[in-house]
Parts: structure tokens; C-alpha cells; sequence
């Protein structure tokens, strides 16, 4: 089996994956999801820290410009992902301490 | 080239970025799915410094990550629950953008190493071109819709003549860069490709009308997390692969199920403006006679009534009056009134975004009925108090076959005895239509600031 038929592979594999585990998603949480995978995306974080490792010049510049970018996407992703969910668990437990 | 151990490595955070996405579809792992993410993205950020041979930028690289980190914390901190939709479409956007100028220094070094160039794949200057131009795609078409959404231009779609013709013109012209891209793989088609995406990205956007943006900021977070998956194949990295499939996958699929609660198709949203017909309506305020009380009149229709449906909506929110609108709830909870609040899958300016509005405000999760699980129980309503909502309970959706929402699944708040609303004018919602329930001889409506006007309400009920 070639290299790309490899690759080929895992991405088509990769799509059910990713079908297959938000299929069951309640709309109520559309939005965190959303902004959930938004931050997995940011992963890119990684591959902009491997093409700067060894960039030098214009190269060096451009390529911390999209560890920056990157960064952001990433981190704040993730934080406000986390801060919409506080508000949806927080309630909880006093909700059941009304009804006790 | 990557040892084995680090290959590993990449392929336990691979299963955690699953994970991550199954927890976040389900209310009580949600949280813990979030964390999960998190943790695996910083996991594998932290995998090349310990692996790569040379790494000659090490405390340049770390500067840009806490610089990137600390910008991130900080507008995830600051935003207010309200501009989510816009925050996300920025986040994404600068994803997407960084994802292309990785490609961008990954195409140089294939550029620059003598020889390399023939070991390369045509496959992986597919890839590289793909990165660039979606990515500058995501890029631009985010900060259009992030400007759309923060109010620093017209939510209103932007058309032009021969918009189709320079629309198809970019698209043809991306398709034509790429193919030089790939027959000879130099750097000025690349840059050019990546200015080429942005002006793309653009005009994707800009014909698109302020209702439907939050379906787009969702198709343009598939797009970027495709472009990261090629990206991964550029760089011969799996998880960037996976993650990136994963989330262009579950993006479309989340587009997907957007769009049909709204009623429509993608292709309608995107294109319709472009084929002449606008998505939009007059947007004009009307002269209409309407029927019109202050808070003591609706305060005694709500506190000497059996059965009350909410119907929460954007404005609602803007105002700040959920707080207000919670302890009214329970003010005539404690009449005996029952009382639910009827969430519509659009409400607010995205999926679900409702929801997280109400949640700030601490609404009990039991009190919130999704419009499949409450629409029935609207015509055994003796009020529906609809605040700061509107396209989501006009009637038109089903009876105005030539309406822009004419199809959109709508809240039956139509069918109660007695309808309330409660609005700051006479102007349309966000899809620019009239309602005509606002018309309707059982409709009252109370006019002014919805979080004053709430506040009042409240203090009526109270003297009951």
C-alpha cells in the first residue's frame, strides 16, 4: 500500500469518526460544541511550532505570527468552551438540594 | 523522521481529541470532554520540543505561544455571553489562518531544498495549496462575520452587481494558482493563492444576511479544521490529521443540523443573495394599528393565569433581563402558575446559544423545553410571553410561501389564547420581516427597554 492511499486512509476513517460522535448532539449544546471543536483546531498550534523550529529571517517572523494566531485559537478556545460549560454543571447541585 | 515514542504519543492525544468531542455532546460529560481537549492539545504542543532535532527558536517560539495564550485567555475571560457567536468566528478565523501560513513556510522549505523537490508528491501540493486557500477562505470570511456580528458593519447582506461574476472569478482563479501551484511548485503562486482565499473569503460572506451567519461561522469551522487535517498531510503529522478531519466532519455534520432547524439549506444561504432574490425583507418599522398595555395590564394577564409559556429571545439577552425574567418566573411559580420557557433550536444568534444565555442567569435546565418537546402545549396556553424574540414565533414561516424564513420551523406561539410581547419598536427581527402575530388581536404588546419594562412587570406582579 503506497504512502498517500495510507493517509487516505485515516482521513476517510477520521470523517466517520467525527460523524459518528456528535450524531447524538441535543441542540442545547450546538453552541459549546461548536466552539469546543473550534479549539481542537487549534492544534495547528503544533504544526506552526515545527515549520518555525528551524525558520530564520522573513521566514522566523511569519512563522511566530501563526504560533501567535494559533496560540489564541487554541487557548481561548479551550477557556471559553470551559466558561460556557460552568454556567450549564454550576446549577446542578443546588438544583437538587431545592428539590431535597 | 518522528520517533516512535513521540508517534505514540500523538495517537493517545488523537483518542482524546475524540473523546473530547463525545463528552462535548452530551450536557453532564461536557465539561470534563472540554478538559480532555485541552489537555491533549497541550500535550502535543509540548511533543516536538522534546523531540526535534534542532530547534533553533526555542525562546522566540515561546514567547509567541505565551503572547498567542495570554490574547487568548484574555478574550475568552472578557467576552460577555451575548458576542459568543462572533468570539468563536474569531478564533476561528485566526486558525485559520495561522493553518495557512503553515503551509505557506512548509511550501518554502519544499521551495528552497535542492532535490527535495522531486521526492515530493504532486499529493502534497494539493494539500499545500488546499491549506492556503481555505485557510485565507476561513480567515477572511471570519473577520467578515465577526465585523457582522459586533455591529462595525451592516448585518444586511452586501450584494453587488456582478458580485456572481467576481465570485466565480476568484473561485476560478484559486483553482487555476493551484494547478500552477502543483505543476511547479514555486512560492509566488502560493502567496498569490493566499490573496486570492482572502478576497474569496470575502465575497463568500459579505451576501450573506445577519440571521444566517451563525451557520456560517459553523461552515467556515469545518473548513478550518479540514485545512488543519491537510495541513497534518503536508507535514506528515497524524494528529493534525485527525484532529483536523475530526472537526471538519463534526462541523459539517453540526452546519448540517443548524441549517435544518433553520429550515434551510446551506446552498440557500450562501448563494441565495447572489441569485438576485434577497434574504432579506423591508426592515422598515410599519404603521400598522396595534394593540399596546403597560406593565399592570400584562402583570394581571400573567399572574392570574394557569399556564404560561416564555419565549426568550436574542433582545432578551442584549438588555441583560434574564436575571429579571428568572425572578419573574419564580414570583409566579409561587402564584401556582406554570411556568416553562420554550426555546427555539435558532434562539439567540446561534444554536443553542439560548440556552448558555439563560444558564448565566441560573434558569433551572428543567424549565427550558426544546420547541419539538413544547409546541404542542402552546394552544393550552393562556399567555406566551415572548421577549425580545420574533422571527422564531412569525406565523409567516408557514403561511407566506415567498418569505425568506417561509419553511423555518417556528414556536406555535400563534395558537395561545393570549400572546404578549414585549419590544423596544415596531422594527422587524433579525431576518428583516413583519410579523404579522404582532397584528393579531390576541397580541398585546408592552413596549420600552426589556430589562426596565421586565423590572416593572415584575414589581406588578408582585402587588397582585
Amino acid at each position: 500500500m503506497s504512502e498517500p492511499i495510507i493517509w487516505l486512509t485515516i482521513f476517510v476513517l477520521s470523517v466517520f469518526v467525527g460523524i459518528e460522535v456528535i450524531s447524538k448532539v441535543s441542540s442545547t449544546l450546538h453552541t459549546p460544541l461548536m466552539s469546543g471543536a473550534n479549539a481542537i483546531h487549534g492544534v495547528i498550534l503544533l504544526g506552526a511550532i515545527i515549520v518555525t523550529a528551524h525558520a530564520h529571517g522573513f521566514a522566523l517572523v511569519v512563522g511566530l505570527v501563526a504560533i501567535v494566531l494559533a496560540a489564541v485559537n487554541m487557548v481561548g478556545g479551550f477557556v471559553v468552551t470551559d466558561r460556557m460549560l460552568q454556567m450549564f454543571t454550576r446549577r446542578k447541585p443546588a438544583k437538587k438540594e431545592a428539590a431535597a | 523522521m518522528i520517533p516512535v515514542w513521540a508517534q505514540l504519543a500523538y495517537l493517545i492525544c488523537a483518542v482524546a481529541f475524540i473523546l473530547a468531542l463525545k463528552g462535548l455532546s452530551g450536557p453532564r460529560t461536557a465539561r470534563t470532554g472540554n478538559l480532555i481537549g485541552a489537555a491533549a492539545a497541550v500535550v502535543a504542543c509540548a511533543l516536538p520540543f522534546f523531540y526535534m532535532e534542532r530547534m533553533d527558536n526555542v525562546v522566540w517560539i515561546l514567547v509567541a505561544i505565551a503572547v498567542g495564550s495570554v490574547g487568548g485567555v484574555f478574550g475568552a475571560r472578557r467576552v460577555q455571553m451575548t458576542q459568543m457567536p462572533q468570539m468563536v468566528a474569531l478564533f476561528n478565523g485566526v486558525g485559520g489562518g495561522a493553518a495557512a501560513l503553515v503551509a505557506l513556510l512548509e511550501l518554502q522549505e519544499i521551495v528552497d531544498a535542492p532535490g527535495r523537490e522531486a521526492g515530493i508528491g504532486w499529493f502534497v501540493l494539493v494539500a499545500t495549496a488546499f491549506t492556503v486557500f481555505v485557510g485565507s477562505v476561513s480567515f477572511a470570511g471570519s473577520v467578515v462575520t465577526f465585523a457582522k456580528l459586533q455591529d462595525l458593519m451592516t448585518s444586511r447582506p452586501v450584494v453587488f452587481p456582478g458580485l456572481a461574476v467576481v465570485f466565480g472569478g476568484a473561485l476560478a482563479a484559486g483553482l487555476v494558482l493551484s494547478g500552477m501551484l502543483v505543476a511547479d511548485a514555486a512560492m509566488w503562486p502560493g502567496i498569490v493563492l493566499a490573496l486570492v482565499g482572502v478576497a474569496f473569503g470575502l465575497l463568500l460572506v459579505l451576501p450573506v444576511g445577519g440571521a444566517d451567519v451563525p451557520i456560517v461561522i459553523s461552515l467556515l469551522n469545518a473548513f478550518t479544521g479540514l485545512t488543519v487535517a491537510a495541513g497534518g498531510y503536508v507535514l506528515s503529522n497524524t494528529l493534525l490529521l485527525v484532529a483536523g478531519t475530526l472537526v471538519g466532519a463534526s462541523g459539517t455534520f453540526l452546519t448540517l443540523l443548524m441549517a435544518k432547524a433553520m429550515g434551510r439549506s446551506v446552498a440557500n444561504i450562501l448563494f441565495g443573495a447572489l441569485k438576485g432574490g434577497s434574504t432579506l425583507g423591508a426592515g422598515e418599522a410599519s404603521d400598522r394599528p396595534v394593540k399596546s398595555a403597560g406593565p399592570a395590564d400584562a402583570a394581571i394577564m400573567l399572574g392570574y393565569a394557569d399556564r404560561v409559556i416564555i419565549v426568550p429571545g436574542y433582545g432578551l439577552a442584549v438588555a441583560q433581563a434574564q436575571h429579571t425574567l428568572r425572578e419573574l418566573v419564580d414570583v409566579l411559580g409561587e402564584r401556582g402558575v406554570e411556568v416553562d420557557y420554550a426555546i427555539h433550536p435558532v434562539a439567540g444568534r446561534m444554536p443553542g446559544h439560548m440556552n448558555v444565555l439563560l444558564a448565566e442567569a441560573q434558569v433551572p435546565y428543567e424549565q427550558l423545553k426544546e420547541m419539538d418537546e413544547i409546541n404542542d402545549d402552546f394552544k393550552d396556553a393562556d399567555v406566551v410571553l415572548v421577549v425580545g424574540a420574533n422571527d422564531v414565533v412569525n406565523p409567516a414561516a408557514k403561511t407566506t410561501p415567498g418569505a425568506p424564513i417561509y419553511g423555518m420551523p417556528i414556536l406555535n406561539a400563534d395558537e395561545a389564547k393570549q400572546v404578549v410581547f414585549m419590544k423596544r419598536s415596531m422594527r422587524p427581527g433579525f431576518a428583516g420581516i413583519e410579523n404579522e402575530l404582532l397584528f393579531d388581536e390576541r397580541t398585546t404588546l408592552l413596549f420600552g427597554d426589556a430589562k426596565e419594562t421586565m423590572g416593572k412587570l415584575l414589581s406588578a406582579v408582585k402587588a397582585l
